[in-house]
């Protein structure tokens, strides 16, 4: 199995992204994390289940309770490998669109 | 909270994906590729020459403040349909990357905002990966180059 190129398509879905942002500042339960979300319960399990087959969550077993909680250093290897790269062509756009909507109100 | 500039590489392919949503009339989106002028000042490059039809040919370049070329890229237009496709191959002058193919895409999306494709094929995953890497900090001394090129102009006028 490729890991990377299913820890791109995790994170190309909008919901697990918003999970990702969820656990960041704390880790969750299942129940917790759900109630975010408009979204029925076993849809986002399935998204969770897919973020930690991709090891970009964690669980961790408290009491009774499975807190789910964010790998960092997974988060940090897909955050490198594109974002540079990215941040390049997004100022590159913003230049774009600077320059085109100059000229326009000029014209 | 959606970034307005989207890219796919996905693991052991050897294409690339980059997206992007202007606030801006198709019209003008497509001006920004295809008037010399418009493309010099966003790439903060110098257009040596863009024959925008098919088997036309462009090259661009960039300066350091003494007048060397520190950049340069050129390639051939496969495809130019306006306002909807441009297709053509993209070689950095001197580098290791190879030559490329890219497929871009230009669409209205209503009358005051248009959407960006633009498919680039590497000829392998190993170069691809090279040019995500190795791309991003050579356009950033690229940029200083031209930043200075910028302050040697200022000066002149």
């Amino acid at each position: 199995m490729n890991l990377r190129r299913d820890v791109f398509q995790a994170i190309a879905d909008p919901t697990r992204r918003a999970i990702l942002l969820l656990v960041a500042s704390q880790s969750m339960t299942a129940g917790a994390i759900a109630s975010n979300f408009d979204t029925a319960r076993p849809t986002v399990s399935k998204h969770l289940q897919i973020l930690t087959e991709c090891e970009l969550l964690e669980q961790q077993q408290n009491g009774r309770e499975i807190y789910y909680y964010l790998n960092a250093k997974k988060m940090k290897e897909i955050a490198d490998f594109i974002e540079p790269f990215r941040k390049m062509w997004d100022d590159r756009f913003n230049k774009l669109e600077d320059i085109m909507k100059k000229y326009k109100s000029k014209k | 909270m959606e970034q307005k500039t989207k890219v796919h590489a996905e693991d052991g392919k050897q294409e690339l994906l980059i997206t992007r949503e202007f606030d801006l009339p198709l019209e003008l989106l497509f001006k920004a590729y295809t008037v010399p002028e418009f493309l010099e000042q966003w790439m903060g490059t110098e257009v040596v020459k863009l024959e925008n039809k098919p088997h036309g040919s462009w090259q661009i370049q960039t300066k350091d403040g003494r007048g060397n070329v520190v950049f340069r890229a050129n390639g051939v237009i496969h495809e130019f349909v306006p306002e909807q496709k441009i297709t053509r191959t993209f070689e950095m002058e001197n580098t290791p990357f190879g030559v490329q193919l890219e497929f871009l895409e230009f669409e209205a999306l209503t009358d005051d905002t248009s959407k960006l494709n633009i498919h680039t094929l590497c000829r392998s995953v190993a170069l691809r990966d090279q040019m995500i890497h190795i791309g991003v900090g050579m356009a950033k001394g690229l940029e200083m180059a031209h930043n200075r090129l910028q302050e040697v102009i200022g000066k002149l006028k």
